[in-house]
Formats: structure tokens, C-alpha cells, sequence
């Protein structure tokens, strides 16, 4: 098991250097100079050269990779001399933007994402799963051809189309809400859940469509299967019968499934972030892109891709867990 | 006569794109206390499903008429959870697909003792003693471990044997075992046949025990039920059908029985 | 040339399993077997409940791995085979699995199950799949009409010979049969026996035959192995062991063959 472990682990780093290679080649070498953008309008080519060096950017490109991934494992120093700036262990560099380090940013703004996911997250799974459940038990009825009707329609709604609907009728409309602002916790409990409110349940819409859809296949399955009826047979109680045989081999499968979202989603919600003014990972990644600021998108792409693949790991592991069938000896 | 379990005229109906069709025609049978009666017949004849009537256990769908009566009180049309206290106390089943009729998430441990204590007031130590006392009974080795085992590590006589402990360990009045020695070999076999009649020497159990071995129906039924195509083509006495077999089936079923001749055997 | 198509040297399996307390524990479920299947041979494999069968057919089928011991198939060692090598293994063995049920996917039908084997190795069949599913049900005496239903609309013996059927689908070189004829009537049992047999005659099909059926051994096999507790205890002729068994077990085996009583056979024969 711990050889599984640190092999998966050590699968793991690779595929992560993997992804840093390919982001920074696609990020430094094939999009526009950053030199020239940051000098602006008014440039000289002196200018341009000098900022080139401070960046590292006239170096040969391995040289630049290998200070770039050095940087992220031991720190880098930038620039020389009284300029020299020395960025602390898991360097990410600084945003062509505001000049703020990026490790510094992605701190920041991390909390707020990782509520977002959360707060969706135990949203969806609540509505999603209880749903599923209750379509599967009630096959054919009208709750069960209601309920799955609206979930194949609510989990084909874009996310910025519900946002932006949600927000003009509770905030501007009919004023339910106020206007989603990032108070800390601590500050105002209400203001902090009100602002969050409107991003959970926009992210948390698709998802508990495509878990109710999901847990209903899976439940209705696991009712089919022949020790079902063995389990039946003992003269269980329905509810422990339902309790203990159904629900484990039809949740397990979920499990796995929600591992992979709840990961993708850490890595920021993009759009929902975006729309509602939270200062998240995602929207971080928004105006980066806008702005063409390269150490800020390479990044959140890495991040992302850490968690996805993280996730990808956890799930796993979690997984040779719950099913005996492939746990490993 | 007191017949522990009566089965009259059951018929078990199917839905199909092609209209319903009937998979058990007018079966009746009756199982004395202390008695086994047999079920042969050919694959797809209905063997199980009658078997799964009495238990009231059949897939959705399916719809049954005629009668099953055990110890004089009607089971059709009685509701889940009256048939509930039914199942397990007074009738069990062991069923004939092993692997998938056990739940790969959990021990057999734990599959045979909440069986145990769905029915008896116990703690689940009293349970677990009870659990690892069926499992030496059915010739397991090392029971106190391989109670801890999920089904998929056990053999496939292994598992046949796990369901036939389990079906045992409320010593039910009514037993059906569904083809519950395919998997064994001759020897385990033999220890099985022994471990049932003990049980029914003891509890008194009826058995209606489905399979296709007649050599084994021969050595232990007093009764015995042939089936051909959903339909009941022969029922009698033991000694009867296998001395004078009435229908061409019987007959044919007899005839093809492969033997190992007499005097390779020492 | 020799004509062994598969030969199997020293097997071993061991299972590791946790105890309470994550107390480590090993089984040796096989223990140094070896054996040669011929050219259009069926080797029978016969035993004690638990002694190591299934678990052997699962690592010659390559679905296990094996703690040690070699596999060579038509001269080739395979012991390791992985990708290309071991899909093009997996299309000349086939098995027909203990446990119907399990192993036909719940969600596809019978025609889908039979037309997997072939859809893996990207063959279309002759005259089309309809026509090509309802004669390899008809083989097995399946009603062809039934190619819609699922696994679960089928009896247990039925379900059997769907494997068995799916098995014989794509014309492979070797057949693990792991209690493939158990759950089967005496009848539809001699019908099916018949048709591995003329397989076997026409297109020189060989067979691991894992039965507990003595009978049913005698009637098919050429050789038979005997295993008791992970070990093949003694291993011939089909007609030499029968007759003159040399280990004690073989000749436990043998007495214990469950007989219709003979007084009630006698009387039957002579009322014919
Ligand atoms: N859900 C279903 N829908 C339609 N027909 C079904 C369904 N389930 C079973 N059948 C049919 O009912 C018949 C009887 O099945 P049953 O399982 O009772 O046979 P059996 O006598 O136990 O056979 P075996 O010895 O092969 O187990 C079979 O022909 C089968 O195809
Ligand atoms: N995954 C596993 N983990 C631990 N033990 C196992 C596992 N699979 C099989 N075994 C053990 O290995 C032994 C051999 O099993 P195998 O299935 O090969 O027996 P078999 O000869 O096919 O018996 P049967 O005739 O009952 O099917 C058994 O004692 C079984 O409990
Ligand atoms: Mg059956
Ligand atoms: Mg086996």
C-alpha cells in the first residue's frame, strides 16, 4: 500500500513537470513579447533590452525553464546589485501587471475560491444525491419524471446565463440580496453568507442536475442486482436493506466522480467568479488572460492542473478504499 | 398428512414484447415437514422461479396465480411486509448464482450475521460465534479468518458453501436450496448432503432442493417434481419416478445421464 | 515441432490478505503446478472445492498474475506478454467463467455479449451480426429469438451457455472451461459436450476443462489433472487414472460419485 502510495505520488511530479514544460512554452515562447508590453508605448529599444535582462527573457529558453522550475522548488533572485529582489521558495514570479508575486496573489485569493467550491459543493450533493435517491426508489412516478426532466434541462443551462438571471431578479429586482462583496467571515457572518449564497447555488445547479441523473442510474442498478434480493431474503428491515446494500455500490462510483469535480472546481470557477465580483482564483485567471499577463496565467494553469491531478491521486486511493473488490495487496 | 408447504396450481407470468408468456404452467407440490422433495427438469424450465414464488422474491413483473400455503397460511398477494417475518425464520433460500447473489462490499462475515441477528435478539459477539460455527459446519477452513474475506476471495464452491450457511443459520422450518451443490465436488458434495440431513433430523426442516444431479435427487428426496418447459410433467414418489418413470422426458433424462461404467470404478 | 500449444511451468500464486489489526497473512492458492496442453487436446482439470482451479485458469487466461512460474503459448513465452502481444493472446484463449452472472455486463444485451469478442478484434462477422448471433445461439440451444433480452431474463443455465457461446465466438485456439457445464441439465449437458466435441474434431479446438463432474471428465477429456491444495497431485490419461488412481485422494474422488440407486435403475432398464 505505501509503495502504491509513493508511486502514485512520484507519477504525480512527473506529470506535473510535464504540464510546467508545456505551459511555459506555449506561455514565454509563442505569445508576444512581454519585454515590449510592459514597456508600453513610449519605448526604446534600450528600454526593451534592459527589462529583457531583468526578466531573465534573454537567456537561451531552457536556461529560462530550468530557472523558472528551480524557482518553484528553492526560490529565485531577480534582477542584480541593489535591484536584486529575492523571490522566496515556491516562486511563481511576479504579474507583469501590478508587479505583486504571484505566490502572494494565488494566496490571497485561494480562501475564496476553496469557499466557493465548498459551499457549491455541499450544495449539490445534498440536492443531487437526496433527488436521485428519491427518483430511483419512486421509478415511473411523477415526482421521478419531474424531478429527471428538470435536471436534463437545469444541467444544459450555462453558468453565466443563471448568474446574470439570478442576479438581476434577487439583487436588482426584487432587492433579496445585496450585491456580492468579499467581507471575511469574521467581519459579518450575513453579508459574508448573502455574498456567497448567489455563487453557490448558480455552481451548484449543473452539478446536482448531473449527480441526481447519476445517483438515479446508479441506485436503480444496484436495486436490479441479485444480491438485492438475497439481502431481501434475510427478512431485513426495507430501510437497512436500502441503508446498507443499495446505497454503498451505488454511491462509491459517485464518490469517485466528485472527487474530480470538487478538484477542478479549487482551481477556480471562472465565469461565477467573474460575474458576481469575487476576487477568486478564477477571476484572477479572467483578468490575467485579458490582460496577457503571462506569470499569472502560467500560474493558474499550473494550479489548476495540480488539483485536477491531486484529485485524480486522492479519488484513487479513496476508491481502493470503498470497494474491496480492487484494493490492493 | 400435515404438509408444511403446499403449492397449487402456481402459474408465474412475464411480460414480454411478445405478449406475457407463462415460465411456470400449473405447478403443484406439497413438502412435508421433515421431508425433501426434488425439482429436475431442463435448464429454463422454471425450476427457480418457482422457487422464488414461494419466497415471494421474483423480479418486478412478474405476476403469479394458484396457491402457496406454508403451514396452512396463504403467501400470494401477501404484502412485503408481512412476508418479511416469512423470510428467513420460517422459509429460506439459498440462491444458485453465488458470486453476484452476495454483496461485494461487504464480509461474509457480516452478510451471514445480519441474517443471524435480524432474527435473534443477540450480541454481535453471540453473532460472530454463530457465524464462524456455520462456516466450520460447511467445511470453510480457517473460519474465524475467512469470515473477514469479501466473497471475491473465496472459491466458487466457497461462496456456494458461504450461501448455504447462510441460509441455515436461523434454522428455518422450510428450506429451498436453488442448485446448491454445482459447484462442489463429489466429496464437499457428500459432506453438504450430510450437513442437511442432520439439520432436518434435528429442526425437522422441509426441503425442496432444485437440481439437475438425479444421482443426487435419488439418494436424498422422497418426492419428486419434473419439469420440462414451464410445465410439471411428472410428480411422485421417489422410487416411482425413477423405477417407472410415466412421461417420455423422464425417461429421456434418465437415459442420458453420463456414467462412469461400473468397472473402471475400483 | 512439438505439438504442446500451451505449457505452464511451476505456477505459484500466493494471496496476501489483512487480518484485524492489519496483520498481514499468506495463502498459497498455487503452488508449483505444471502442466502441457497438446494440439486439439482437452485436459481436464479436476478437484477439492478451493484447491487452486479457478485461480490457476485466471492466470493461463492472463486476468491474474502470477507470484512465479512461466507460460509459454505456441512456443512463446507469454508469462509477461503486455499490449499488442497480449491482445493478440487474448483473441486465441477464450474462458467461460464459474459464475454466469457475474460475468455478463447487467446493461448489454445477449447479442452485444456475443458480438464483443469480435468487436474487440475488429472482425465483422459473415452474413452480418443479426444472423451470426442467432446461430451461435442456436449452438448452444438458446432460443435465437431471445437476442434482445438482457443477462437477467435469463436462468441460470442459460446464462452459462451464453458465455459459453460468446467463448466460442471468434474461433480461438484454446477454451477454459471453469465449470462450464454445471448448471446444466443432463441433456442440454450431453448436447453441449457434443458440440465442443465436434469443435474440437473440425477445427481442432483444445480445452482446459475444469469440472467436478467425473462422468462428464471421462466423456470429453484425453488427459485429466488431479489437484488437491494448490498441487496437482497426479496427472494422465484420462482411461489409466479412472481405472487405476494412484493418489489416495484420486480414489476419494472416485468412490464418492453420487449413484441413482440401482435397484431403481435395474428395474427401469428392464421395463424398456
Ligand atoms: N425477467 C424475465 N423475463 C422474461 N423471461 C424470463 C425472465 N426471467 C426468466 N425468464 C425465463 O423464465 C424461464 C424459467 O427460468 P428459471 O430461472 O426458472 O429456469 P431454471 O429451471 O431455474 O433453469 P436453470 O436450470 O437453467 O437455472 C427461462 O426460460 C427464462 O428465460
Ligand atoms: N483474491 C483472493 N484473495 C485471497 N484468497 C483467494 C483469492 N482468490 C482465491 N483465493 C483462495 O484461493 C483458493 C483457491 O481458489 P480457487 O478459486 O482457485 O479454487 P477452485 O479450485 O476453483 O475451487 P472451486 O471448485 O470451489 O471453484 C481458495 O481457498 C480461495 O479462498
Ligand atoms: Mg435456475
Ligand atoms: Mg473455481
Amino acid at each position: 500500500m505505501a509503495r502504491y502510495v509513493a508511486g502514485r505520488l512520484a507519477g504525480l511530479v512527473v506529470l506535473l513537470l510535464l504540464v510546467c514544460v508545456f505551459t511555459y512554452l506555449i506561455f514565454f515562447k509563442l505569445s508576444p513579447d512581454p519585454a515590449l508590453m510592459i514597456c508600453g508605448k513610449t519605448c526604446t529599444p534600450d528600454r526593451v533590452a534592459q527589462i529583457r535582462a531583468s526578466l531573465g527573457l534573454d537567456k537561451p529558453f531552457l536556461t529560462q525553464l530550468g530557472d523558472y522550475l528551480s524557482g518553484l522548488v528553492v526560490g529565485r533572485d531577480y534582477g542584480s546589485g541593489p535591484n536584486l529582489v529575492r523571490c522566496p521558495a515556491p516562486c511563481l514570479g511576479y504579474s507583469f501587471q501590478s508587479s505583486q508575486s504571484v505566490t502572494q496573489m494565488i494566496v490571497d485569493r485561494l480562501p475564496v475560491s476553496a469557499t466557493v467550491a465548498v459551499g457549491a459543493a455541499v450544495l449539490w450533493l445534498i440536492i443531487g444525491i437526496a433527488a436521485g435517491l428519491l427518483s430511483a426508489v419512486k421509478e415511473g412516478s411523477w415526482w421521478d419524471r419531474t424531478a429527471m426532466g428538470l435536471a436534463l434541462g437545469g444541467a444544459s443551462i450555462p453558468n453565466y446565463v443563471l448568474a446574470l438571471t439570478l442576479q438581476y431578479v434577487l439583487v436588482v429586482k426584487l432587492q433579496i440580496l445585496p450585491f456580492p462583496s468579499a467581507v471575511p467571515f469574521s467581519e459579518d457572518p450575513l453579508l459574508w453568507f448573502q455574498s456567497y449564497l448567489m455563487p453557490w447555488l448558480v455552481l451548484a445547479t449543473g452539478y446536482a442536475c448531473l449527480y441526481a441523473r447519476l445517483t438515479r442510474a446508479n441506485v436503480i442498478d444496484t436495486l436490479a442486482q441479485n444480491f438485492m434480493r438475497t439481502a431481501r431474503s434475510k427478512g431485513l428491515s426495507p430501510a437497512l436493506t436500502m441503508r446498507r446494500h443499495a446505497l454503498r455500490p451505488a454511491l462509491t462510483p459517485i464518490v469517485t466522480i466528485f472527487g474530480m469535480d470538487f478538484a477542478a472546481l479549487l482551481g477556480g470557477a471562472l465565469i461565477t467568479e467573474t460575474v458576481f465580483g469575487l476576487n477568486g482564483i478564477g477571476k484572477m485567471a479572467a483578468d490575467s488572460i485579458a490582460k496577457n499577463d503571462q506569470p499569472v496565467i502560467m500560474a493558474v494553469t499550473l494550479l489548476a492542473a495540480f488539483f485536477v491531478m491531486a484529485g485524480n491521486v486522492v479519488v484513487d486511493l479513496l476508491y481502493t478504499g470503498l470497494d474491496p473488490r480492487v484494493r490492493v495487496s | 398428512m400435515s404438509e408444511l408447504l403446499v403449492v397449487e396450481d402456481l402459474t408465474v407470468t412475464f411480460p414480454t414484447s411478445r405478449g406475457p408468456v407463462d415460465v411456470v404452467k400449473d405447478v403443484s407440490f406439497a413438502v412435508g415437514r421433515n421431508e425433501t422433495v426434488g425439482i429436475v427438469g431442463e435448464s429454463g424450465s422454471g425450476k427457480s422461479m418457482t422457487s422464488l414464488a414461494v419466497m415471494g422474491l421474483l423480479p418486478p413483473g412478474a405476476t403469479t396465480r394458484g396457491s402457496i400455503r406454508l403451514d396452512g397460511a396463504e403467501l400470494l398477494g401477501r404484502p412485503d411486509r408481512e412476508m418479511r417475518r416469512v423470510r428467513g425464520e420460517q422459509a429460506s433460500m439459498i440462491f444458485q448464482d453465488p458470486l453476484s447473489s452476495l454483496n461485494p462490499y461487504y464480509t461474509v462475515g457480516l452478510q451471514i450475521e445480519e441474517m443471524y441477528r435480524a432474527h435473534r435478539r443477540c450480541s454481535r459477539k453471540e453473532a460472530r460465534a454463530v457465524v464462524v460455527e456455520a462456516l466450520t459446519q460447511v467445511g470453510i477452513p480457517e473460519p474465524e479468518r475467512r469470515a473477514g474475506y469479501y466473497p471475491h476471495q473465496f472459491s466458487g464452491g466457497q461462496r456456494q458453501r458461504v450461501m448455504i450457511a447462510m441460509a441455515l443459520v436461523c434454522s428455518p422450518a422450510l428450506l429451498i436450496a436453488d442448485e446448491p451443490t454445482t459447484a462442489l465436488d463429489v466429496t464437499v458434495q457428500a459432506q453438504i448432503l450430510g450437513l442437511l440431513a442432520g439439520l432436518q433430523r434435528e429442526t425437522g426442516t422441509g426441503m425442496v432442493f432444485v437440481t439437475h444431479d438425479l444421482a443426487v435427487i435419488s439418494s436424498i428426496a422422497t418426492r419428486v417434481l419434473v419439469m420440462c418447459r414451464g410445465e410439471q410433467v411428472e410428480y411422485g414418489d421417489a422410487e416411482q419416478v425413477f423405477a417407472a418413470p410415466r412421461h417420455d422426458y423422464t425417461r429421456m433424462l434418465l437415459e442420458s445421464i453420463p456414467r462412469i461404467d461400473d468397472e473402471v470404478v475400483l | 515441432m512439438s505439438d504442446v500449444l500451451l505449457r505452464v511451468r511451476d505456477l505459484t500464486k500466493r494471496f496476501t490478505t489483512r487480518g484485524p489489526y492489519r496483520r498481514k497473512n499468506e495463502f498459497t492458492a498455487v503452488d508449483g503446478v505444471s502442466f502441457d496442453v497438446r494440439l486439439g487436446e482437452t485436459l481436464a482439470v479436476v478437484g477439492e472445492s478451493g484447491c487452486g482451479k479457478s485461480t490457476s485458469a485466471r492466470i493461463v487466461a492472463k486476468l491474474m498474475e502470477p507470484t512465479s512460474g512461466t507460460l509459454e503459448f505456441d512456443g512463446e513465452d507469454i508469462t509477461h506478454a503486455a499490449g499488442a502481444r497480449l491482445a493478440r493472446y487474448r483473441a486465441k484463449v477464450q474462458v467461460v467463467f464459474q459464475d454466469p452472472f457475474s460475468s455478463l455486463n447487467p446493461r448489454h444485451t445477449v447479442e452485444r455479449i456475443l458480438m464483443a469478442p469480435l468487436d474487440y478484434q475488429g472482425i465483422a462477422p459473415k452474413g452480418g451480426r443479426r444472423a451470426h448471433t442467432r446461430e451461435l445461439m442456436e449452438r448452444v440451444g438458446l432460443d435465437p429469438d431471445h437476442a434482445h433480452r438482457y443477462p437477467a431474463q435469463f436462468s441460470g443455465g442459460q446464462a452459462q451457455r451464453i458465455g459459453i457461446a460468446r467463448a466460442l465466438a471468434v474461433n480461438p485456439k484454446l477454451v477454459i472451461c471453469d465449470e462450464a457445464v454445471s448448471a446444466l441439465d443432463v441433456s442440454v449437458q450431453a448436447q453441449i459436450i457434443e458440440l465442443l466435441r465436434r469443435l474440437q474434431r473440425e477445427s481442432g479446438f483444445s480445452y482446459i476443462f475444469i469440472a467436478h463432474d467425473l462422468a462428464v471428465v471421462r466423456q470429453l477429456a484425453q488427459r485429466v489433472a488431479v489437484m488437491n491444495k494448490g498441487r496437482i497431485v497426479e496427472q494422465g490419461p484420462c482411461e489409466e487414472v479412472f481405472r487405476a488412481p494412484g493418489d489416495p485422494y484420486t480414489k476419494t474422488l472416485l468412490a464418492a460419485i453420487p449413484r441413482i440407486n440401482p435397484a431403481w435403475d435395474r428395474r427401469r432398464r428392464a421395463a424398456r
